[in-house]
């Protein structure tokens, strides 16, 4: 009989389990092994429950990426005024890095998300919790010099 | 005459998040008015009379799902759904970011309604400012006794909190949402039961989007029979519509149900840009089916747009211009249904995916012949074998883009390239 998979789950403390991850993340900028291991224990849950809701969100993260994320909303309406692959272009060669890679003085991540609900100020984006609208290659080039301090 | 906003009536006002904002401008006195001058049944009735259907997609009457929430004692829920994510949607955020109070005030006064004492805000996760926003607003009514222990001295008591998601789109399906309210994957349950028999917690739970929630408390104040007086005989009140694309004026529109789609893109959102001619437009977000020009005359609600073969949805109108290659807006919205896929039902987690494939070898040069009757095949195996609607959504696209557009299909297939591109 697998005694961790079947013990008692307390529901409140599970419903916490979001929240826990977002703590653990912020702290360690990724869910770690251990921090999956941590937030299991502190809940009364088993590392496979975590690490089985934590998998499911696209928001949390199991590797280290750049101290800034940038996310490019990859939507029908943001592809429509010049967003999306255009702008996912622009700033993967202005970066020197494709989409799913970070930068090696491990500044930048770039990503694509889908819809950020930003369709009437599109094209939109995301760095770290901030959100960009009616973004162009100037309004990139002047957040991500701000961003590195130039 | 220009159309009286309602909903949106505070959004333009500085500071319109504020709760003083919101009491200068009459806030709080429909839950005053809620609390001491009606039953729980009578606004169950009241909300039933005003024909408030939901405004997530479904456009389920609000008032039904009240009444199926069971009465007397027994521990119940509220959800606020503010997993606000449909492709070409951006109606809640705007009402969460600026005026968050109306939403707390419909969200009190529900929970009055089905006998609630506990309430949960469900935001997605992207929402940063928004989440922000109802964490201080909620705040703020706590402290001036909008929550809290006998609220108003009612005796009602009701507490509410923010709960963050973290990135799925499929998290805005109810039953999904109370999963990841669990801490749970955000998988949906198979309906029935329902929500208002076993929901949260396995216990009778009322979920709304909160567009719908910003609609009560101007029942309450302005009765069943002025709300019934805007719209429709069957689709009542004022719509919030979110316009994308190619025309002049993007952005949010609040008009009576059953505006003429032509008025909204062509009044309202100003028209094409740049002198292009319309060639398709989505009507409720990316899970509805496409129309063409021919359809302009629809009017903007359930049972008109049912009609015609597509559906209100969120309300979100995506205009697309003579230079877009419909292949291609078929391709990037089945992509966006494959990746939120949630994983559970195999039509869906390979359907879509395979879909996506056929449509990408299309769009890049590579169709075979029988493809475009290998895609209609491959929906029919995956609409209405899911768990929830997402299987239906998914296929919406293709499906209704080869309907109106099936030569540009063969044309990519014969041509290896783009008809209009």
């Amino acid at each position: 009989m697998p005694e961790k998979s079947t013990r008692f789950r307390d529901p409140a403390k599970q419903s916490m389990l979001l929240t826990a991850l977002y703590i653990a993340q912020e702290q360690h900028g990724y869910l770690s092994k251990e921090a999956i291991e941590r937030t299991a224990t502190r809940l009364g849950l088993t590392a496979k429950d975590v690490y089985s809701t934590a998998s499911f969100y696209t928001m949390f993260r199991t590797q280290p990426l750049g101290r800034y994320v940038i996310q490019v909303c990859e939507g029908l309406s943001c592809f429509l005024v010049g967003g999306a692959e255009s702008l996912v272009d622009y700033i993967s060669r202005k970066l020197h890095i494709r989409p799913g890679e970070t930068t090696p003085d491990g500044l930048f991540t770039l990503q694509t998300v889908q819809c950020l609900a930003s369709c009437g100020t599109s094209p939109a984006m995301r760095v770290n919790d901030e959100l960009y609208e009616d973004m162009t290659p100037d309004k990139v080039d002047r957040l991500l010099d701000q961003l590195a301090g130039r | 005459m220009p159309f009286e906003r309602i909903l949106l009536r505070n959004v333009d006002v500085p500071n319109s998040e504020k709760i003083d904002t919101y009491l200068e401008r009459g806030g709080y006195q429909a839950l005053r008015k809620a609390l001491h001058e009606h039953t729980p049944d009578e606004l169950i009735e009241m909300v039933k009379a005003s024909k408030l259907r939901g405004r997530g997609g479904a456009g389920f009457p609000a008032g039904l799902k009240w009444g199926f929430m069971p009465k007397g004692d027994v521990t119940k829920y509220v959800c606020v759904n503010t997993d606000e994510g449909e492709p070409g949607t951006f109606k809640d955020r705007l009402l969460v970011e600026r005026d968050p109070h109306q939403v707390i005030e419909g969200t009190i006064i529900a929970s009055y309604a089905v006998g609630a004492h506990r309430a949960f805000v469900y935001i997605r996760g992207e929402f940063f400012l928004g989440g922000k926003r109802w964490i201080k607003a909620i705040d703020d009514a706590y402290a001036r006794g909008f929550l809290g222990k006998n609220i108003l001295g009612s005796g009602f008591d009701l507490d509410l909190s923010v709960h963050r998601g973290a990135g799925a789109y499929i998290c805005g399906e109810e039953t999904a949402m109370l999963n990841s309210l669990e801490g749970k994957r955000g998988e949906p349950r198979l309906k029935p039961p329902y929500p208002a028999q076993v929901g949260l917690y396995g216990q009778p739970t009322l979920v709304h989007n909160v567009e719908t929630l910003a609609n009560v408390p101007h029942i309450v104040l302005r009765g069943a029979k002025w709300y019934t007086s805007i719209g429709t005989e069957e689709s009542t009140g004022p719509k919030l519509f979110c316009i994308s694309g190619h025309v002049k004026r993007r952005g949010n529109y609040e008009l009576p149900m059953g505006t003429p789609l032509r008025e909204i893109i062509f009044e309202h959102a100003g028209g094409m840009r740049n002198g292009k001619q319309l060639k398709a437009v989505i009507p409720g977000g990316a899970s509805t089916p496409l129309l063409t020009p021919e359809h302009l005359d629809v009017t903007m609600d359930f049972e008109s747009l049912a009609k015609v073969g597509s559906m209100l949805g969120t309300g979100a109108i995506i205009v697309l211009d003579e230079d877009t290659c419909i292949v291609d807006v078929a391709r990037r919205l089945t992509k966006f249904f494959a990746h939120e896929s949630c994983g559970r039902c195999t039509p869906c987690r390979a359907g879509v995916p395979h879909l996506l494939n056929i449509l990408e070898r299309i769009e890049d040069g590579q169709g075979q012949e029988g493809d475009i009757d290998l895609l209609p095949s491959l929906c029919e195996g995956i609409a209405g074998h899911t768990f929830c609607p997402m299987g239906d959504a998914a296929v919406n696209p293709t499906l209704s883009s080869i309907r109106h557009f099936r030569e540009e299909y063969e044309y990519h297939i014969k041509h290896k390239r783009c008809m209009v591109s």
